[in-house]
């Protein structure tokens, strides 16, 4: 896009348009998404609970009501309290919103829909999601208040460790297709949904929900929102806060929550590829046409969103059915199941693709070339493989064989 | 302003690092705080992993072939890694201190003194 | 005068490299803990933005997930725990503060002359003039390249970079994608090899004994941190 619109503006004028459009695209999410989520919360939890929820506010379903949430809580009076550390107090907010907002740059939208492409793009997303326990962390210190250190305190051990067993969930897909472009990890699912990784061997699935698990935990969401446990802490971290700031830590949260969804849905649910491959068969790809391909990455993008979206709402609905764990029992769901359950999985993934090959199997195409590498004497063999470690060197187009020429390539390798 | 048309080179990189590595060193010099003292390492360390990357580019410097290639950043890994496994020991040793004397001042563990 | 086109590369360098810099004298010279914790929090993660320029996506991603994500909450753990009035703010006595500017001062006087003491490090891809031929370090370290550069026409014997490079300024156009060759360097195999000038090659070892080492150096790390901070307190 922005090479295209270099060749009317100057250059740094068109980067800059197209940064600051990807940008407030994605900016709807966290402020849009928050208003709407916030709305169907509302709603499902009043379902579970068999009430109605909201229903005046701007007639059928209460739909005005995210907008009333939102002024109500812009309009309300900032607070701060007197022994805060008030520099890292106005700071915190801020710190966990950029971070839940940066993994989004990395979250590939559609087909090619991706702010930032990134090859290690899986890894990228789980470091900046990471990074959201700062803020928490930096909002318990600085309110000087004892709900909130205790809150952050909790808060901090508790995404520690759950790091651990959602990185050994999320090596199980990057182990099958040999990737950790999500973009690449994508295009490799298109096709029926038997293509999409969940339904690739019964380990993954098991991961799948292991990694839902630790997901809901590293978000922070009930059953394991110790950080904000409001029967023992008050408000946990966000004791203090009221507002515009407590606006957006709840904005972080919920991006947080579309931004796993989002993961998962790419990692497990064939991101934007359709249960049926539409697109495919009307033939909006770009091969017949640029508008025919817009088209048909626009219909990706609302599959994309519909699976991030219900997987917020599966969220929801966990969070209004389970009681709350203890902060032990947190801590032992982490290290006595979800951790040793995830490294089984891993390693049963990985014998199944060694001794059951076909389905979505592909051996990357650097392990192809060091089969290559290996073979000829290193002084023989110049020509057939001088791009493999070129930081520039764009790979072949193995992104875009079909399934089925992956399945031969995949047993050809072996 | 021709200093932003021109490319970086490996020297930026390294005045970078040493301006990290001097910083860490004069932190773990100057501070009393145990864990003052952990961060002058782990500044130092990053001080050293941005030369390690500086020298493993392929694009930093003007003669590209002999870049240190894939070694840089493999070594920067272990150092990472390093790093965290060091953090861990540290912390629970400062703990420990913390446990048996109530204070992280450095200057206070000094019962062994003759 | 001619207008230099702004190269966005060291424009995002500087950018990054203030950052870090500041923020990293910043955890010196600051007293209160919560604050330094902070300000070494945005140090790192500047210098992981570094990475990312430096080509290094792998090794910035992991910065940002391990260093960042990962040991410096384990620092703030500590610095939590232990944040009690008087250790929140430690103050350092002057004489110490003379002796660091002292050391800090020497240090830096020689680094930075030693950082840009070899003229390919410099990375003056156009002017090659100030390079000085029978400078001992140049001839060591640094190329025949160099060297010709100097006698002749620098258009001429600009040498093909090792990636695309269209726009000639030094920056890759594509991606660098660098995850694939570390993992299976890790493994034993370094498929950079291929690429690499035949004298290079000979350096050019894998890093799987490295990697068990490591391997089995943090499970011990792991018990023994576990071991040492277990709940205890003495009995007087």
């Amino acid at each position: 896009m922005a090479p295209y619109l270099a060749n009317y503006l100057p250059q740094w004028l068109a980067y800059l348009a197209v940064g600051l459009v990807q940008c407030v695209l994605l900016l709807l999410i966290p402020f849009v998404g928050a208003m709407f989520f916030v709305w169907v919360e509302r709603k499902v939890s009043a379902r579970i609970q068999d009430r109605l929820g909201p229903t005046r506010c701007g007639g059928k379903f209460g739909w005005l009501q995210l907008l009333a949430d939102g002024l109500k809580l812009i309009t309300k009076e900032d607070l701060r309290p007197k022994d805060a550390d008030s520099v890292l107090f106005l700071l915190a907010p801020y710190v966990s919103f950029c971070a839940s907002f940066t993994a989004l740059l990395a979250l590939p939208f559609s087909n090619g829909w991706v702010a930032q492409g990134l090859d290690v793009g899986v890894f990228f997303v789980l470091a900046v999601l990471a990074l959201e326990v700062f803020g928490v962390i930096l909002a318990g210190y600085a309110s000087a208040s004892k709900w909130s250190l205790f809150g952050a305190m909790r808060e901090a051990a508790q995404v520690v460790s759950y790091e651990v067993p959602l990185g050994l969930c999320v090596v199980v897909p990057v182990l099958i297709t040999g990737e950790m472009d999500l973009v690449k990890i994508g295009q490799m699912q298109q096709g029926l949904f038997t293509n999409w990784l969940i339904f690739h061997d019964p380990f993954i699935f098991i991961t799948f929900w292991v990694y839902f698990t630790c997901a809901t935990a590293s978000v922070n969401r009930a059953p394991f929102d110790l950080a904000e446990a409001e029967s023992e802490l008050v408000a946990g971290f966000h004791t203090e806060y009221s507002g515009f700031r407590w606006l957006a830590f709840y904005m972080a949260e919920y991006g947080s929550m579309f931004a796993v969804s989002g993961l998962a849905a790419i990692l497990f649910f064939g991101g934007w590829n359709g249960p049926l491959p539409v697109t495919q068969l009307l033939g909006l790809t770009p091969e017949h046409g640029a508008l025919a391909g817009w088209f048909g990455n626009f219909l990706g993008l609302l599959n994309f969103v519909f699976k991030c979206v219900a997987g917020v709402t599966f969220m929801i609905w966990v969070r209004w059915t389970l009681p709350r764990l203890r902060i032990d029992q947190v801590m032992q769901v982490c290290l006595k199941y979800c951790t040793p359950i995830a490294a089984v999985m891993f390693l049963g993934a990985t014998l199944w693709t060694y001794f059951v090959p076909g389905g979505l199997v592909l051996p990357s195409m650097y392990a192809e070339r060091y089969v290559q590498f290996s073979a000829v004497e290193p002084a023989a063999q110049a020509s057939p493989a001088t791009n493999v470690a070129r930081p520039g060197g764009e790979p072949a187009d193995g992104h875009r064989l079909s399934a089925a020429t992956r399945l031969d390539s995949g047993q050809g390798a072996r | 302003m021709s200093f932003f048309s021109q490319p970086v080179g490996v020297s930026h990189f390294l005045v970078v690092g040493a301006v990290l590595f001097v910083s860490g060193v004069v932190c773990m010099a100057v501070k009393r705080n145990a864990l003052g003292v952990l961060m002058g390492i782990e500044l130092v360390l990053n001080g050293a992993n941005v030369n390690f990357v500086a020298f493993s580019s392929p694009f930093l410097r003007s003669d590209n072939a002999y870049a240190l290639g894939l070694d840089g950043q493999l070594i920067s890994l272990f150092v990472i890694v390093l790093a965290a496994a060091e953090a861990a020991v540290a912390l629970a040793i400062t703990l420990n201190f913390y446990n048996n004397h109530s204070t992280v001042d450095v200057d206070r563990a000094d019962e062994l003194k003759g | 005068m001619t207008v230099h086109p702004i190269n966005w590369h060291t424009a995002f360098f500087m950018l990054y490299a203030v950052v870090a810099c500041t923020f990293g004298v910043a955890v010196v010279v600051s007293s209160n803990i919560v604050r330094m914790a902070l300000y070494l929090i945005v140090s790192l993660g500047a210098t992981a933005g570094l990475f990312f320029l430096a080509g290094a996506d792998f090794v910035g991603a992991m910065q940002l997930f391990i260093y960042v994500g990962g040991t410096l909450v384990l620092l703030i753990f500590g610095v939590m725990l232990t944040a009690k009035g008087p250790f929140i703010s430690m103050r350092t006595s002057g004489g110490d503060w003379i002796v660091a500017v002292l050391l800090s001062g020497c240090l830096m006087a020689l680094l930075v002359p030693a950082a840009f003491s070899v003229a390919s490090w410099r990375n003056e891809r156009h002017a090659a003039v100030d390079a000085e031929p029978d400078d001992s370090d140049t001839a060591v370290l640094a190329a025949p390249r160099t060297v010709a550069a100097a006698h002749q026409p620098a258009a001429t014997e600009e040498p093909p970079a090792p990636f695309i490079d269209d726009n000639g300024d030094g920056i890759p156009d594509v991606q660098p994608k660098t995850a694939t060759a570390l993992g299976l360097g890790l493994l034993g195999a370094r498929v950079d090899a291929i690429d690499a000038k035949p004298e290079m090659r000979p350096g050019m070892s894998g890093y799987l004994l490295p990697f068990e080492l490591i391997s089995v150096h943090l499970l011990v790390v792991l018990i023994g941190a576990a071991y040492l901070a277990r709940a205890k307190r003495r009995v007087r």
